[in-house]
């Protein structure tokens, strides 16, 4: 191998370093100035944007990304059926799920399978919305919560009964058996509008 | 020596490139040598082609003739002047496989976010390189029940199924467990199960690896996780000795499911059930996480290491002490036991059979078993293989579907000298000679071998005093080879460390002082104790007289001994320091418990029967458990020995520098067989073995995997059934002086003078309930 030569001293030279100069923009001048203040004067004039928070709360746009909900079928049953797709899509690793099976006598959700762990992690989530594209059947949608802070860690990852839509007229708390005479496609299609006075389980 | 086999080379052009392969392969597999990827599902190196699945077809020219339409790739061997092209340079090849694939999506469900095949599938893979985006697809999907069990462990999704035929090719070729098929027509076909006989088979689970959808999922892991949420771990398996290579995948530190790993010297791509399926015995149980020490009032209380430690150096070295180490820790962790006895503890005792054993077997052990070279290969090329006291099925699947590759492809010779007709001889068409429990050696000599000839014996042939004399003088005699099987998978390992009274690692004779002076050398210290030590069965006597007043004891069972009370009163005498990862006979007699790691815990190596080192690393790392080598260099050193054995690497590289031995080998005196007992009406002579799925400590938990284990039963003979007045399902009643137990009959191809019973399965359990082994007399009657 061919020896490196020590640099010598000679080899640099600052004088032969090139530059470019750079022209630097000259003043704006009165009007310049008085274009800008204009703005300032006239808002003077205009209703105030800003809000009292927390005492009042603006309504966000409607599609904001704020806290994510796991939704129900009208009959109560949950739609997620743990297939991690939207831990699978996250950016920001923020979503655990592990799934299980439904089985007679304990079924969360219709079909074979249901998430019986999902924890987001809202000290990771970037609100991307890329976990409820990849939803497969629309149980995870985003609200437009926003008040999310909290002072530990531990709360800030969100279980499923934190994450979990409420029981709405018509709706039946799981576990409890599918519609009488319908399969999960039939859930999927929207066939069932509320519950059966027979999938009410006698606790 | 390897010998160079000569083969003709064909050169065939794929998408204009030249490639040379051996005569017969076929097209499918010489464009993977070009790295040219064809679309497949039903294609599978190790088994016979079919051509089902119709993904691969490709455009073959031979000699300028092209053929009419596109072929298979996976069915048509390469031919001299064939002019290849695959989907990427031919459009008509491309236009066939992407019809192909859009009628197998015909009636595919698009369940794939419920399926556990999802994100390792070779359907949505190939779907997405060879299929269309949109489908095209208008009517209505087939539907079928889902999912079914075949059995306790494999759940069957018809409608998934794409009717590769992998699954039924898998269980005819290579398990020859024919149990599942392909039934009805057309689309209505599907893969069916005969309605009174369930996929019983021990090596199911190799179907739902080989499946390429998710038709076949296995039922411990379904829905448990998907393939970005694990770790994947090159391992080992821990079950039995024939040293499979696995992979074992861990999500958040708890082992999920484990595979077949591909090694085509010894498991090819398949691997037992047991081993795919058996590994909850870690997590199902309250492991040891603190170390335990007695205290003046008899009770086990939580310790710190320290105290711990110095309470087990303590004890041991104010007592005369022996070492039990059983057949299942590693080879390195074996090699820690034979140091520790010898150093810290200045004895020859110590044993890792903890099982029915002879001096004869440690005999023939050390004089021809250490140190030997039977592998694989050998059953590969052998022209006549004999098995004496071992069960290729139930005590090493591995070695059963080497001997049925053999069989099937060449008609390889098999003879079972055994007192039952196993299933798995009956599939092996092997020759099967009929002797009474205890009379093997007899048959063993009118053996005609050659020097091509294989002797596998089990650790079984131990219970028939003679038999090992017998394999040693025939193989001495026709220069036929030996490959001595045991069942647990450390056994071979802690035979070459030296875990055995009558040898030094490397299978250097204890009484050979040359070799005791290299060791000891090598070992740094002045001497090395001269005497042959005692057997586990002496060392539990030994105690019982008070001549050893205390035990080191890793991974023993008691009840896995002929006479358990007096291991378990031996355990009560004794200061006993028990190294554990679970609550166990020997920790609950224990004066100082201390916790280990379990196989998927820690890294190291087995050495399967070739000999050959299977080493593994850690696949769960989170855990606090030590390794029983670290644990056992900190109470030497307590003790004021110097082990040096703080890791797993340090003994790997000790045992590599420290080699074979190369003088004289261990000679062996030959035993006589003992003569036939004679037997009055109703008296047999007990045969038993241990099956592959029973009761086993490392099944635990495995409620899935249990399902499948053959049925218990006691098997007679139809003449001696006969003469009792017995027919199948009747019940027995077999007993000794020891105790009793009673089993449905079943009459079937044995001994007239035998009965077998499963040694360790639900209902049977012999060594606890009768004291007996092979070849006790029982009395039977009929309830």
């Amino acid at each position: 191998m061919a020896e490196i030569e020590p640099l010598k001293s000679s080899d640099a030279d600052l004088k032969k370093v090139e530059f470019t100069q750079v022209d630097q923009p000259g003043s704006v001048g009165l009007i310049g100035h008085m274009k800008g203040f204009w703005i300032t004067f006239s808002t003077i004039f205009k209703k105030p944007e800003t809000v009292e928070y927390p005492e009042v709360k603006a309504p966000t746009q409607e599609r904001f990304h704020g806290r994510h909900q796991l939704n129900r079928h009208p009959d109560g049953l949950e739609k997620c059926i743990g297939c991690e797709l939207c831990a699978w899509a996250c950016p920001a690793d923020a979503i655990y799920v592990e799934g299980a099976d439904n089985t007679e006598e304990h079924r969360m959700s219709p079909g074979e399978r249901y998430g019986k762990v999902y924890q987001i992690n809202y000290l990771r989530c970037v609100f991307c919305g890329l976990c409820i594209e990849a939803c497969p059947t629309r149980a995870l949608t985003m609200t437009n919560e926003y008040e999310l802070a909290d002072d530990s860690r531990e709360k800030l990852i969100f279980e499923k009964d934190d994450l979990l839509g409420p029981l709405r007229a018509g709706m039946l708390m799981p576990p409890h058996p599918m519609y009488p005479d319908m399969d999960d496609s039939n859930y999927y299609k929207g066939d069932v509008l509320g519950a059966h006075p027979s999938q009410e389980v006698n606790k | 020596m390897e010998t160079t086999e000569i083969v003709d080379l064909i050169t065939v052009v794929i998408d204009g490139f030249e490639v040379s392969v051996p005569k017969g392969t076929l097209v499918i597999r010489a464009a993977e040598q070009l790295g040219i990827q064809i679309p497949r599902f039903c294609d599978h190196p190790l088994l016979d082609p079919v051509g089902a699945c119709r993904q691969c077809l490709v455009d073959i020219e031979i000699n300028g003739r092209a053929f009419p339409k596109p072929q298979a790739s996976c069915t048509i061997p390469v031919e001299p002047g064939m002019i290849v092209k695959t989907q990427l340079t031919s459009t008509v090849a491309d236009k066939a496989q992407k019809g192909v694939m859009e009628l197998l999506l015909i009636n595919h469900p698009l369940d794939c976010p419920v399926c556990d095949k999802g994100g390792e599938c070779p359907l949505q893979n190939q779907a997405m390189s060879t299929g269309r985006s949109e489908t095209r697809f208008e009517g209505v999907k087939r539907t079928f029940e889902k999912p079914i069990n075949i059995s306790s462990q494999v759940l069957l999704d018809r409608e998934r199924c794409v009717l590769c035929a992998r699954c039924t090719r898998f269980s005819e070729q290579i398990a020859n467990d024919p149990f599942i098929t392909l039934n009805e027509r057309g689309a209505l076909q599907q893969v069916g199960i005969y309605e009174k006989q369930p996929f019983k088979s021990y090596f199911s689970g190799n179907t739902v690896q080989i499946c390429p959808v998710g038709a076949l999922t296995g039922a411990s892991y379904r829905f448990r996780a998907r393939p970005f949420d694990l770790v994947s771990t090159p391992s080992a398996c821990e079950h039995c000795a024939s040293g499979c290579d696995m992979r074992t995948d861990v999500r958040r530190g708890k082992t999920l499911r484990r595979l077949a790993g591909d090694d085509a010297s010894v498991n090819e791509e398949w691997n037992c059930d047991k081993g795919r399926w058996a590994f909850k015995y870690v997590t199902a149980v309250d492991r040891l996480t603190h170390p335990l020490v007695r205290n003046e009032a008899g009770v086990l209380v939580q310790a710190s290491w320290p105290e711990a430690i110095a309470a087990a150096a303590k004890g041991l070295k104010s007592n005369t002490s022996a070492v039990l180490v059983g057949g299942r820790a590693t080879h390195e962790d074996a090699y820690g036991y034979s140091k520790f006895a010898r150093i810290a503890l200045g004895t020859n005792d110590i044993d890792f059979r903890s099982r029915l054993s002879s001096d004869e077997e440690r005999e023939f052990l050390a004089a021809r078993v250490v140190s030997s070279t039977t592998t694989y290969r050998d059953i590969d090329r052998a022209d006549h293989v004999v098995l004496v006291g071992f069960e290729p099925e139930e005590e090493s699947p591995i070695v059963f579907l080497r001997l049925n590759k053999q069989v099937r492809k060449r008609a390889l010779k098999v003879t079972a000298i055994a007192s039952k007709l196993s299933i798995g001889v009956e599939k092996l068409k092997a020759e099967f000679v009929k002797v009474a429990p205890g009379q093997e050696a007899a048959a063993l000599s009118s053996q005609a071998l050659t020097a091509q000839s294989i002797i596998l014996v089990g650790e079984r042939a131990c219970e028939s005093a003679g038999v090992l004399t017998a394999v040693a003088a025939l193989a001495d005699s026709t220069g036929a080879k030996i490959g001595w099987i045991p069942r647990r998978a450390g056994e071979r390992g802690a035979l070459e460390a030296g875990a055995i009274g009558n040898l030094l690692p490397g299978g250097r004779p204890v009484t050979d002082a040359p070799a005791r002076v290299d060791i000891a050398a090598f070992w740094g210290v002045p001497t090395l104790p001269a005497a042959v030590g005692r057997s586990s069965d002496e060392i539990y006597a030994a105690v019982n007289s008070g001549s050893i007043g205390a035990l080191i004891i890793g991974g023993v069972d008691p009840l896995d001994s002929i006479n358990s009370a007096a291991a378990l009163d031996a355990l009560d005498k004794a200061f006993v320091v028990s190294l554990e990862i679970a609550p166990s006979e020997v920790s609950a007699r224990a004066n100082v418990v201390l916790p280990v790691a379990a196989i998927t815990e820690k890294s190291g190596s087995f050495l399967n029967w070739e000999g050959r080192a299977r080493s593994f690393d850690a696949a769960v790392h989170d855990s606090l458990n030590r390794s029983d080598l670290r644990i056992l260099s900190m109470i030497a050193e307590e003790m004021g020995a110097e082990l040096n054995l703080g890791t797993v690497t340090a003994a790997a590289k000790e045992i590599a520098s420290l080699g074979a031995w190369d003088g004289a080998r261990a000679s062996m005196k030959p035993v006589n067989p003992t003569v036939a007992s004679t037997l009055s009406g109703n008296q047999f002579i007990l045969n038993s073995w241990r099956r592959l799925l029973d009761l086993g400590t490392l099944q635990k938990g495995e409620e899935n995997l249990a399902g499948t284990a053959r049925q218990t039963v006691a098997v007679i003979s139809p003449h001696r059934a006969q003469a009792m007045g017995v027919a199948d399902g009747d019940l027995l009643k077999l007993s000794t002086t020891h105790g009793s137990v009673t089993l449905a009959a079943l009459v079937e191809d044995i001994h007239d003078d035998a009965i077998w019973a499963p040694r360790n399965s639900r209902g049977s359990q012999l060594l606890v309930n009768l004291g007996a082994g092979h070849g006790a007399v029982v009395t039977v009657v009929k309830l």
